[in-house]
């Protein structure tokens, strides 16, 4: 009964999308009033009835109805009650249900917040997202219907992929799709913007904390994923250029270089064409994402028409694509900007270089991962790139990115003085170039680390540069020290949220620098007693012990650590045995820490407890690269904030 | 040179090095890949391949010792030797389908960096008595221990 009233709130959530958006869209072309009332009403329609086909689903897992194929496939009796709940989004019908969700979320606060706001831009915008949604209801109703049943009823079910137990699993998936479904709110504005001719500023306005909300749970999606990677999967990596990770990493390119141009739009009325195009490709690359992703294609070539969902998800991709093109087009001679570039040397060009890295960065992972298509259709060959490829073209590019956060936020608009350049550059140069320096005398002797972590102070030079300035500025108008910063940071929180998230992203790197130059690792065998050394570290292997979960069997390690310096410590690094699994899951066993994380893996033991395989990774700074996400949390947060600057 | 013709060059100039960094990317991290009897017909040393197969049941030698790892993948018509440093990862086994990463040895034998196993996604009946494994683990490991 509850699967088929789930499947009956679908089909009418797809109804009303669809009339939904076709009423705002006469509304919007027409001008009346009363259809627009009833797009809206329909839209809440959908909010709700979606709502409660998560709450469905929800029910049907937490009551173990094997009846439901996707409730039978992803959870089974020992699934324990907090993972029966991140079950339904486990796999890929419940994730859509989640995604879909996310976005009747959204467009009900836009309802809310932009109904007066954006009065010439909203019907259009009702239109577009409604119209998204439709196609994610189409999704969820025919090409993979979560509430699709099963005969005969199994007697329990497959399971939850056990890597998919984790807490991670919570937030991770939640986080990413706020961030892929959030940047359906300005891709909806630039086609309300098309559509109704008004291409100015009005639209870049209305959007710009939109497009931070969405950047910034994006970024949030990518290192909850990346935290999960490292602590679940046991390889002691947290990013492998997987096609996945890459399908997220492509829309937060475009969506960083997104973030920056509509500034120059805002301030000097260029790049009409350039942000409208920006946000078009982002909304596009977060529906390429999930094709490539979940169609199958890029893990085999072959696999291409096995489900319908690749099909689908390609077709609303040309769609999109297509119709955004044609819009461009039409408004091709509104789309001229009015100001011009004056100088090389200009924050115009440093924010224009930061874009055009940015898309290339974006092109070279897109080129990278769907590489192996493109060398099976034009030679005939399988070939891959591996992360060799992806490292050594981003490297170049993300260092000039990290040199641009410098020069950007403080060189002049327009054309930049030799005076504007030495007072501005030549301090924070000369201490990066110091920090270099002692960086060498402390024994770095990696060119590449010591690059990159000169050119991360040198960014965090100029960033307190312009603070003390400010400050300064501040203090000779009679405010105490403390006061002023605070003024400052409200008073101007845009640019200095902005700072944060760049000293955020600064700490990142650092965490990313410090984990690709300095950790160590090895692999041995150990009798019991016996030591292995690394790093300082000893690790001494005590025996073996098993233990019966709930849904799963686990064979756990003992493992006495001392590095001569604290109390020797007990790790237990395990290997889980869940009878659906034909093949066992690592337990990881780690030690965080600001300087260093020590990260053990059981590997291959004998059964008798007498001897054990491990592997000990040194890892080192990585802890920082979990600290920036919360630094670019504070940054974000400030940056959304509605302005506040002159007359508050 | 006026304000046009630098943004021309500087524009130029990124994309020939954009094009560049792509070009020697690709050649330097190329990964062919290639079943038993292509890298039989014709091993290239040097290259970097990445060849799939099927563990041949019986092949697999494992030495705790000293991390030596030997097995032969086949795929029904030819049969080459791969020999790796390192545990085998989780979901590698005889009969299983596997990808190793490495390049063609001298002495006529697979030299693998990295080796990846498919996980498989096929549904199994669970507690259908069928994994012996399983059991067997469970009753030798909650023995106490000594």
């Amino acid at each position: 009964m509850i699967p088929e009233l789930g499947q009956a709130v679908l089909i009418v959530a797809l109804g009303l999308a669809l009339y939904g958006s076709a009423a705002a869209g006469i509304a919007g072309a027409r001008g009346r009033a009363m259809l627009l009332q009833s797009a809206q009403h329909a839209a809440v329609g959908v909010f709700a009835l979606l709502g409660a086909a998560l709450a469905l689903l929800t029910y049907a897992f937490l009551t173990f109805d094997f009846s439901v194929r996707y409730v039978a496939s992803n959870t089974n009796l020992g699934t324990p009650f907090y993972y029966r709940i991140t079950a339904v989004w486990g796999a890929l019908e419940g994730s859509i249900i989640l995604w879909g969700s996310m976005l009747a979320l959204y467009t009900v606060i836009v309802i809310l917040t932009q109904r007066e706001r954006a009065r010439q831009f909203y019907p259009w915008v009702l239109a577009v997202m409604l119209g998204v949604l439709a196609f994610f209801l189409l999704v969820m109703t025919v090409a993979a219907p979560p509430f699709q049943r099963q005969s005969p009823v199994p007697a329990d079910g497959r399971g939850l992929n056990p890597l998919l137990e984790d807490t991670g699993m919570i937030t991770h998936p939640v986080a990413l799709y706020l961030g892929f479904t959030g940047f359906t709110v300005p891709f909806a504005f630039a086609i309300a913007a098309l559509v109704t001719g008004r291409v100015g500023e009005a639209w870049i306005t209305l959007t710009r904390r939109w497009t931070i909300i969405a950047w910034y749970f994006l970024s949030l999606g990518l290192l909850i994923g990346g935290w999960w990677s490292y602590h679940v999967l046991g390889w002691g990596g947290y990013w492998a250029w997987d096609p996945v990770e890459n399908a997220a990493f492509m829309p937060w390119l475009t969506g960083t270089a997104l973030l920056h141009s509509v500034m120059i739009q805002e301030r000097r009325r260029m790049l009409k064409l350039w942000n409208l195009a920006l946000v078009i490709l982002t909304f596009s690359l977060t529906l390429f994402g999930t094709f490539l992703t979940r169609s199958g294609v890029i893990a085999s070539v072959h696999a291409f028409t096995q489900g319908a969902i690749g099909a689908f998800f390609l077709g609303f991709l040309a769609l999109v694509v297509l119709g955004s093109l044609a819009l461009l087009a039409w408004r091709w001679e509104a789309l001229r900007g009015v100001g011009q570039l004056d100088s090389v040397v200009s924050r115009e060009s440093a924010f224009l270089l930061n874009n055009v890295l940015l898309v290339a960065a974006a092109f070279t992972v897109f080129f990278g991962t769907v590489f192996p298509l493109l060398s099976e259709a034009v030679r005939g060959v399988k070939v891959s790139v591996g992360a060799p490829f992806f490292n050594q073209v981003n490297v170049p590019l993300f260092l000039s990115l990290i040199f641009l956060m410098g020069v950007g936020p403080l060189i002049a608009w327009r054309r930049a003085s030799t005076e504007n350049l030495r007072r501005n550059f030549v301090g924070p140069i000369l201490v990066g170039v110091a920090a270099a320096a002692l960086f060498f005398a402390l024994g770095v002797r990696s060119a590449l680390a010591t690059l990159s972590l000169a050119l991360a102070v040198f960014v965090t030079a100029t960033i307190a540069l312009d603070l003390v300035r400010a400050t300064r500025a501040r203090l000779r108008s009679g405010e105490s020290a403390p006061r002023a910063m605070v003024e400052l940071l409200v008073r101007h929180n845009r640019r200095y949220g902005g700072f944060i998230v760049h000293l955020g992203i600064l700490v990142i790197a650092l965490g990313v620098t410090g984990s690709q130059a300095w950790s160590v690792q090895t692999e041995t065998t150990l009798r019991q007693g016996e030591v292995a050394q690394l790093a300082g570290y000893r690790i001494r292997f005590d025996g073996l012990a098993g233990s019966q979960e709930s849904n799963h069997f686990r064979v756990v390690g003992h493992f006495t650590v001392t590095n001569g310096r604290a109390t020797p410590a007990v790790m237990r690094p395990a290997k889980k045995f869940y009878p659906q699994e034909s093949s066992p899951i690592a337990g990881v066993d780690y030690h965080l820490g600001l300087r260093e994380d020590l990260y053990v893996v059981l590997g291959d033991f004998a059964r008798d407890g007498s001897q054990a395989t491990i592997k000990v990774q040194v890892n080192r700074l990585v802890s920082w690269i979990w600290i920036g996400g919360l630094v670019l949390t504070l940054g974000a947060a400030l940056a959304i904030l509605p302005e506040r600057r002159r007359f508050a | 040179m006026n304000k046009h013709a630098k943004f021309l060059v500087g524009g130029a100039v990124i994309a020939v090095a954009l094009a560049y960094m792509i070009y020697a990317g690709v050649t330097q991290s190329a990964v062919y890949f290639v079943t038993p009897s292509e890298i039989q017909a014709a091993p290239i040393r040097g290259k970097s391949y990445r060849l799939g197969g099927l563990v041949t049941p019986g092949s697999l030698r494992w030495e705790p010792r000293t991390l030596d790892l030997a097995f032969t993948l086949t795929d029904g018509k030819a049969s080459i030797p791969v020999r790796h440093k390192g545990t085998p990862p989780d979901l590698f086994g005889e009969g299983r389908g596997a990808v190793v990463e490495g390049t063609w040895s001298a002495d006529g034998h697979f030299k693998a960096t990295l080796i990846l196993a498919k996980h498989s996604e096929e549904y199994k009946a669970p507690h259908d008595g069928g994994d012996a494994g399983y059991r067997d683990l469970i009753k030798s490991l909650q023995k106490p221990r000594s």
